[in-house]
């Protein structure tokens, strides 16, 4: 049995919708909800990575680098955000965030 | 054969840990799903023959982010019970859209796997026996691509240089080393020649 591109992104597929699922029942856990967005872009790179490897041209794999860093980087700057947040309001409910009204 | 049932078991513990990290109670079992997710999307980008890309994988997610998440999980001093409120109201609707948008995504993932540019080539790229996944991507990656390498070393220094600036905070009353000060300081500001009384001492 071969498995093929489609099983690839069949998994991609899942996986990108298992993280929109994640952000629409974590409404109020920006935690969670970060993880979410972690698992939305891991699918967007193993769909990368399978479109790369079956069409036989290995940029693919580094547009998935570059997607690895923006991925890094958000985390990076998404939790120092989430921390600043807590110091100010001692909480990180994000459903009543009403402080940056602009 | 042995190829199906790796992959089938990657794919499962994948789709699985992601399913645990969105409904976990507890944020640190999420987290912890999290890696665990990684680690099995390394184990499928190493079924595709991208091993240098798994282990990236593994050493930036499992060995950076999620520590940081765990971090800050841990810190954050959160009554995670009453975050979990909206959980079943969300539920239906959450459910509804995301079942369509997999249904959707699948359908056209399948018809572009069998129809598309893609579907020429049935089996994966082989790897050159001379030249390692880590070797071809170099090549690319440090001629054609040099300029987008450089800007993604920018976008991490902005994103290191934003996070300190974010988390930093000046407490008052604490002193702190200002080097500036320290050089120029010199015999003229630093000592001072008083002439004492006799029996009187100094008064500071």
């Amino acid at each position: 049995m071969i498995i093929g591109l489609a099983h690839y992104l069949a998994v991609a597929a899942i996986l990108f919708t298992i993280g929109v699922f994640g952000i629409f029942v974590n409404r109020k856990n920006i935690i969670v909800i970060l993880m979410s967005i972690e698992l939305i872009l891991l699918a967007v790179n193993i769909n990368l990575v399978a479109f790369s490897v079956y069409l036989h041209d290995v940029v693919g794999q580094i547009y998935a680098m570059f997607v690895l860093t923006v991925a890094a980087a958000e985390a990076a700057v998404g939790l120092a955000i989430l921390v600043t947040f807590f110091r100010n309001r001692g909480d990180i409910a994000v459903d009543d965030v009403s402080m940056m009204k602009g | 054969m042995a190829l199906a049932i790796a992959f089938y078991l990657l794919a499962a513990a994948t789709l699985a840990a992601g399913v645990c990290v969105v409904s976990a109670r507890n944020p640190v079992h999420s987290v912890l799903f999290l890696i665990l997710s990684f680690f099995s999307a390394a184990g499928l980008f190493v079924l595709m023959g991208a091993e240098f890309l798994a282990m990236l994988l593994v050493v930036v997610y499992v060995g950076a982010v999620a520590v940081l998440f765990l971090f800050v999980v841990m810190m954050l001093d959160v009554d995670f019970a009453a975050l979990r409120q909206g959980f079943a109201r969300y539920m239906p609707i959450g459910g509804l859209v995301s079942g369509f948008l997999a249904f959707e995504m699948v359908v056209v993932a399948t018809a572009v796997a069998t129809r598309g540019k893609a579907s020429v080539n049935e089996l994966p790229m082989v790897a050159d026996p001379n030249v390692s996944n880590a070797e071809s991507i170099g090549r690319v990656l440090y001629t054609d691509y040099v300029y987008f390498f450089q800007a993604a070393g920018l976008v991490l220094l902005v994103a290191m240089i934003g996070a300190i600036v974010l988390t930093l905070r000046h407490k008052p009353g604490v002193r702190r080393q200002v080097i500036a000060d320290q050089v120029a300081r010199g015999p003229k500001t630093g000592m001072r020649i008083t002439t004492i009384k006799p029996g009187e001492g100094i008064a500071e």
